[in-house]
């Protein structure tokens, strides 16, 4: 039972393009004294137990020659290759971690040999790995820095610096069934936080006491398992205890007026919310009670109408802890489960869009101003593009909108939100119940330890050391394995005779432990688990239920349907086991090999939680406008909004996607006659034969929370609502999402901002028409470096508009189409420079943030909805970072055309008439329309009662010209310098 | 079935495509609505069932595999699923090849039918059974692209697409640089016309540089066919542009009407239609072979 080692090497060794594209990471990091990277692939290739067909040596050298190396450009080395002119890297995956190369080959091997079809057994086991040879002058201590910072992720992998291969392939330990209690009942408050600590329960005492009580009661103590269940249910991911509270809230007024139109106007007075997203956030979808609305706030996503026949949905998520430990396996499993999430919607969801936005700190920050036990954030960016990527990709889900925003703060916390879009019979809309009498079926993947307490560690504030102490929380994807799952579920939805599963959910965070919980909420559920299937031996009964391991699902299925649903997943390569049932008796109980290990009340897992008051201040900040000196060179100025990285073209990671997949993408994020414009929203027609589609688009302030939480989220709200309108989308039919990503509420300071943020989202909701329809927040963004200091990241509030679009062939895009036709601007420019990015720009946050008018703007989206709708538009584009300068610029360099520009006609509030307001300020509710003569009149016309001005002319000469009335001629300048400007700071 | 039966059949009927699917085929469902529109009936398979049943092939014309990641593109992209192809049903396919029936391969189908040494395919200029010649492999920049490509055709062989059209469809993919394993095959590829598509400039020269040239691809080389011009493989997609609403700037032509990916669709269908004699009397052969041995 020898290792065989084989090596695949480039044939030509001068052309590796991973081994150049490694290389150029390596200049980019500043990393000198490495002068040369070659890469080869490793595959470790063990004969099966059995000695009879052990491999020989000539059958692998076929393997290595057949199968391994490409013909062309690739060669086999058996064993070791003799010269390595450099110091030798090794990276393989931990035993355990998830290789799904692997799991390939292991079966490529049995086809190759001519092993028959569907036998158990197969010949040969693999693992993988990845050799460099660095060289150049770098001593050992610098290789192993290098490896570390960028070859390899030591939560998953572990480095060698010689060639690796060991004598067999470590054999898993063998379990033996020990049932473990966790004494508590006679625990003191003190001993009872420790255990919560020591055993990353993360519950505070409060609840440790609800847990110590019911056990009391039982006169028992509480299981191993018994105890995370209740730790996985409890957990803030979970349940979102925070946003469900009830908070004495404390608003300190700032001096001066506030929007008139307020609902939630401050006063210098407390009060008592008793559930916050109920009362905001779910409190506005319920009023609006809109009849398209289908099913919103119960299910893995939120679910619309698309026409008569069909319904879509819409989950956005976080993953920020996972992405921050390793971004690759991180980013992708958050993709991952949120495709589960619109898989398991309703009767079942089919994915057909996804979308990604993204925080992080300067990829340009210097290697020493990075903390210890911190990921540099421009490898934190390649590897979560890189994860997203991968899994979307495979997945065949076209990733077609995003975001990417970079602050400082972001440094410990990288902030990275998945969001997916599927659709559905609009019969199947509602969420599927478990009935009892229902077998539990757990479809999917292999249980292994991958991904243990996942739930809990995200629960709470990361340190340095949080890499070491939570790798094992750090999940692994296996994209084909869940398209493989999501192929045999919509077979099994669609049968003719009827689905054959009453229910569906997804296995996230807290694993089988919430997925079965949740199911079996109102029946009870009865688990077998020995007889989930294992990656590998040696699982606990408590590792086998809370595992986090990805591409699982479990589907409540009537008995007499289950031997179909069995074929199907075998027919498909899908494994599916019944595991237990919903047994109608109330009781979540758990079996290992015929012992009970747990065995509790379902009411008290779901509603023994017990619910403290927490207390939220909001004191306003005080803050001033900085008085800066006038403007000079305003082209200068534009050039470097241009190059900041927030605003810079983001091309480098759209077309690492493919947003084209299934062939419904009718607008693409990128746009214009070369596809480099930046569309404000992506337009998708899910059914093939019908001319309805889905817009899809973001908003997002960050840089406003710093001056008012408040107005932040009421411009992200509008700013979603603007992207969707301008290709458009209809605001009539747009629903929102909301993502909260918060430093730790338990600082009242921070729960207070977040009052603010939910209030507004409660009155801009109810201001458009626009219901929430899902959420999901992550409440502990702080980061503690080794030297003790705190670092929180804004306030994030990313809001996700999802729009019907009545007919997609009146869509627009962005991009300036024809010399000759008008500019028009529409909306209001206010003194508002206050977290605008051209005061960022210049090192100032300001106080003047912009404030949405919420009597006004609802009327100007429906007027730009309705001139779109009606094809008197020839482009649209909103006025967001950067203000009207960066809007107008960016629709000539889409469109390869010029403009000549009058500042004078920009409507405006009168103390807003200096050119850096005019032209930076980032006022709410602006649109920039084209618009040919033709339908000039006809525009301006339908826009009376709006404010609106007539900004300029398109050129064919493609140079902004840009005058006022102040300095009477700003600027003349080539397009084309700015979107150099652009296109260069993420063109990695 | 007989072979005055199968004629029947052929003339009444709908010229039948099979798109064979497997974990990580993801382009199976648009690939099926572009045949559909073209006036082919389609059948998805999951390739299991054809291993268990390759007879399954006798009902069809035209074989397709559409995009994505089979099996994840695990070791090299398509590589597994060619070796399924190879080491099941390469008896079949070669018959199928021999019978007169279409083929094609867009992007992982692509890669898929180079890496089972059906493309380029057998070539009178090598020795018998010598098929690996040729390979899709990392992109020059070692990422993935999504990117609308301008295409010229040039194979006159081809029965998919005629010399001398300039087209623009979408590329998506990590490894579609077409390589090749000497200049004496890419000699051959260009003496035996199996050049289908390369990628080209604005003023239509084959591109040599990024971005026109998406990958690095030895030639500018797009596409191939074999020797026959039966079986047709090519990175872009042809499915992703069957109408105008679809293409990557059609909000600024809305007088146009475009869809440059459809006409290799309608044209195997024509293809198989014209030609169902000469696949009757090839079946007709094939079934008296298999009666005789």
């Amino acid at each position: 039972m020898a290792v065989f080692r084989v090596e695949i090497h480039p044939r030509n060794p001068a052309d590796d393009p991973s081994g150049a594209a490694l290389m150029n990471e390596i200049h980019q990091l500043g990393i000198s004294g490495v002068e040369q990277v070659r890469t080869a692939r490793l595959f470790l290739i063990q004969g099966t137990i059995d000695s009879t067909d052990a491999l020989s040596t000539l059958q692998v050298q076929r393997i290595a020659d057949e199968l391994l190396a490409d013909p062309v450009t690739e060669k086999a080395v058996l064993g070791t290759a003799d010269s390595h002119d450099g110091k030798v890297v090794e990276v393989h995956l931990k035993p355990g971690v998830m290789d799904p190369v692997a799991a390939s080959t292991e079966m490529a091997i049995a086809d190759l040999l001519g092993s028959p079809r569907n036998s158990a057994r197969l010949p040969a086991q693999v693992r993988t790995g990845r050799q460099y040879i660095l060289r150049g002058s770098l001593d050992e201590k610098a290789a192993a820095e290098l490896a570390d910072r960028l070859l390899a992720n030591d939560s998953i992998e572990e480095i060698h610096f010689a060639p690796f291969c060991p004598a067999q392939f470590p054999a898993g330990r063998e379990y033996e069934f020990k049932r473990i209690e966790a004494p508590i009942c006679n625990l003191s408050a003190d001993e009872l936080a420790r255990l919560s600590r020591r055993g990353h329960l993360f519950l505070d005492t409060a609840e440790m006491q609800a847990i110590q009580d019911y056990f009391r009661r039982q006169g028992r103590e509480p299981t191993d398992v018994e105890l995370e269940t209740l730790a996985q249910t409890w957990s803030e991911h979970c349940v979102h205890k925070t946003l469900k509270a009830r908070i004495r809230f404390t608003h300190h007024p700032a001096q001066t007026g506030n929007c008139g139109h307020e609902h939630h106007a401050p006063g210098d007075h407390a009060e008592t919310i008793d559930n916050l997203v109920k009362s905001t956030i779910f409190r506005a979808t319920s009023e609006l009670n809109l009849d398209w609305t289908l099913s919103v706030f119960k299910d893995n996503a939120g679910v619309i109408a698309l026409d008569d026949r069909h319904a879509v949905c819409m989950k956005v998520e976080t993953h920020n802890r996972p992405s921050a430990i390793e971004p690759y396996g991180g980013a992708a499993t958050g993709i991952g489960g949120c495709i589960r999430d619109v898989i398991g919607t309703g009767g079942g969801a089919k994915p057909f869009a996804a979308t990604d936005i993204f925080c992080f700190a300067d990829p340009q920050t210097p290697l020493d101003k990075v903390p210890a036990g911190v990921i540099h954030p421009r490898r934190t960016a390649q590897r979560v593009v890189a994860g997203v990527r991968d899994y979307g990709n495979r997945m065949g889900i076209p990733t077609v909108n995003g975001a990417v925003y970079f602050d400082q703060r972001y440094i410990g916390n990288p902030l990275v939100f998945c969001g997916a879009v599927g659709i559905l019979p609009r019969h199947l809309a509602a969420k599927g119940a478990a009935k009892p009498g229902d077998r539990i079926i757990l479809v999917g993947g292999r249980t292994g330890r991958d991904g243990i307490h996942g739930a809990t560690f995200s629960s709470d504030v990361i340190t340095d050391k949080h890499g070491d102490e939570f790798s094992h929380a750090v999940q692994i994807g296996n994209a084909i394995t869940e398209k493989k799952m999501l192929d045999v579920i919509l077979q099994a939805r669609d049968m003719p005779e009827g689905p054959l599963f009453n229910a569906i959910t997804d296995c996230g965070a807290g694993g089988l432990s919430s997925a079965i919980g949740e199911m079996g909420e109102k029946t009870g559920a009865v688990v077998e688990l020995d007889r989930a299937p294992l990656k590998y031996q040696g699982l606990t009964y408590a590792e086998i239920w809370i595992s986090e391991a990805q591409e699982r699902m479990i589907l409540a299925v009537d008995p007499a349907k289950v031997p179909a649903l069995l074929n199907l997943a075998a027919m498909e390569d899908v494994e599916a086991v019944d595991i237990g049932e919903f047994d109608g008796l109330g009781r979540l109980t758990l079996h290992y090999q015929g012992h009970t290990v747990a065995d509790l009340d379902m009411a008290f897992v779901h509603d023994g939680l017990p619910r403290p008051t927490r207390t939220a201040v909001w004191q306003e900040p005080v803050l001033a406008d900085p008085v800066l000196p006038p403007l000079q060179d305003y082209a200068a100025v534009l050039e470097s909004l241009f190059a900041m990285p927030s605003l810079a073209a983001k091309h480098w990671i759209i077309r690492q996607y493919d947003h084209e997949v299934q062939g419904a993408t009718v607008i693409k994020p990128l746009v214009g006659p070369q596809q480099d414009g930046p569309s404000d929203a992506a337009v998708l027609r899910p059914v093939p034969d019908s001319s309805r589609g889905v817009a899809l688009a973001v908003g997002c302030q960050p840089l406003f929370g710093d001056i008012d939480p408040y107005q932040m989220a009421l411009n992200g709200l509008d700013e979603a609502l603007r992207n969707v309108v301008c290709v458009g989308g209809d605001p009539a039919l747009t629903a929102v999402l909301d993502n909260f990503c918060w430093p730790k509420c338990s600082d009242p300071m921070h729960l207070g901002a977040l009052v603010r943020a939910c209030q507004a989202c409660y009155d801009g909701a109810m201001a458009f028409r626009t219901p929430f329809i899902s959420g999901k927040d992550s409440l502990s963004n702080e980061f503690i470096t080794d030297t003790g200091r705190r670092i929180c990241i804004p306030y994030t509030l990313l809001i996700s508009a999802i729009s019907i679009v009545p007919d997609i062939r009146r869509c627009i895009t962005m991009d300036a189409k024809a010399a000759g036709n008008h500019l028009i601007i529409v909306g209001n420019t206010a003194r508002e420079l206050g977290g605008s990015f051209y005061w960022h720009s210049r090192g100032h946050t300001g106080r003047s943030v912009p404030k949405v008018d919420l009597a006004s703007a609802p009327g100007v989206h429906a007027a730009v909805a309705a001139l779109i709708s009606r094809g008197l538009v020839a482009s649209a584009h909103d006025l967001s970072e950067g203000g009207l300068a960066v809007a107008v610029t960016e629709m000539l360099f889409a469109g390869r055309l010029g403009a000549t520009v009058d500042l004078a006609a920009v409507p405006c509030t009168e103390d807003a008439d200096s050119d850096e307001v005019l032209l930076f300020a980032e006022s709410a509710t602006r649109y920039i329309l084209e618009v040919t003569p033709e339908h000039f009149d006809a525009v301006v016309k339908s826009l009376r009662g709006h404010r609106f001005g007539l900004l300029g002319q398109i050129t064919a000469k493609p140079h902004l010209v840009i005058r006022s009335a102040h300095a009477g001629f700003l600027m003349d300048e080539p397009v084309e310098r700015f979107r150099l400007a652009w296109m260069s700071p993420l063109n990695w | 079935m007989g072979a005055a039966e199968k004629g029947l059949d052929m003339a009444s009927s709908k010229v039948s495509v099979l798109i064979p699917r497997t974990a990580g085929t993801n382009c199976d469902r648009e690939l099926a609505w572009a045949f559909e529109q073209a006036g082919a009936a389609v059948s998805t398979v999951h390739i299991n069932r054809l291993m268990d049943n390759p007879g399954e092939l006798d009902h069809h014309q035209i074989l397709a595999l559409a995009g994505g990641f089979s099996y994840g593109d695990d070791i090299a992209s398509g590589k597994i699923f060619a070796n399924q192809l190879i080491h099941h049903l390469k008896r079949p396919l070669e018959q199928w090849v021999a019978d007169g029936k279409l083929i094609i391969g867009i992007c992982n189908g692509f890669q898929i039918l180079v890496k089972a040494g059906l493309l380029p395919g057998p070539m009178p200029q090598l020795p018998s059974g010598d098929l690996f010649t040729g390979t899709l492999t990392h992109n020059s920049h070692a990422r993935f692209e999504d990117r609308w490509v301008r295409l010229q055709s040039y194979s006159g062989v081809c029965k998919w697409i005629a010399p001398g059209k300039t087209v623009r469809l979408p590329i998506a993919h990590g490894e579609g640089r077409f390589m090749v394993r000497s200049a004496g095959i890419l000699d051959a590829l260009k003496h035996n016309d199996q050049i289908v598509l390369r990628y080209v400039d604005t003023a239509g020269n084959p591109a040599a540089q990024f971005p026109e040239n998406p990958n690095g691809s030895t030639d500018a080389i797009a596409g191939i066919c074999d020797v026959t011009g039966r079986v047709f493989g090519l990175m872009p997609h042809p499915e992703r542009f069957t109408e105008t609403y679809l293409g990557p700037d059609w909000t600024r032509n809305r007088s146009e009407s475009t869809a440059d990916g459809s006409e290799l669709f309608a044209n195997a269908v024509h293809f198989v239609r014209q030609s169902g004699t000469v696949l009757v009397a090839s079946n007709d052969a094939a079934a008296t072979a298999a009666a005789a041995g």
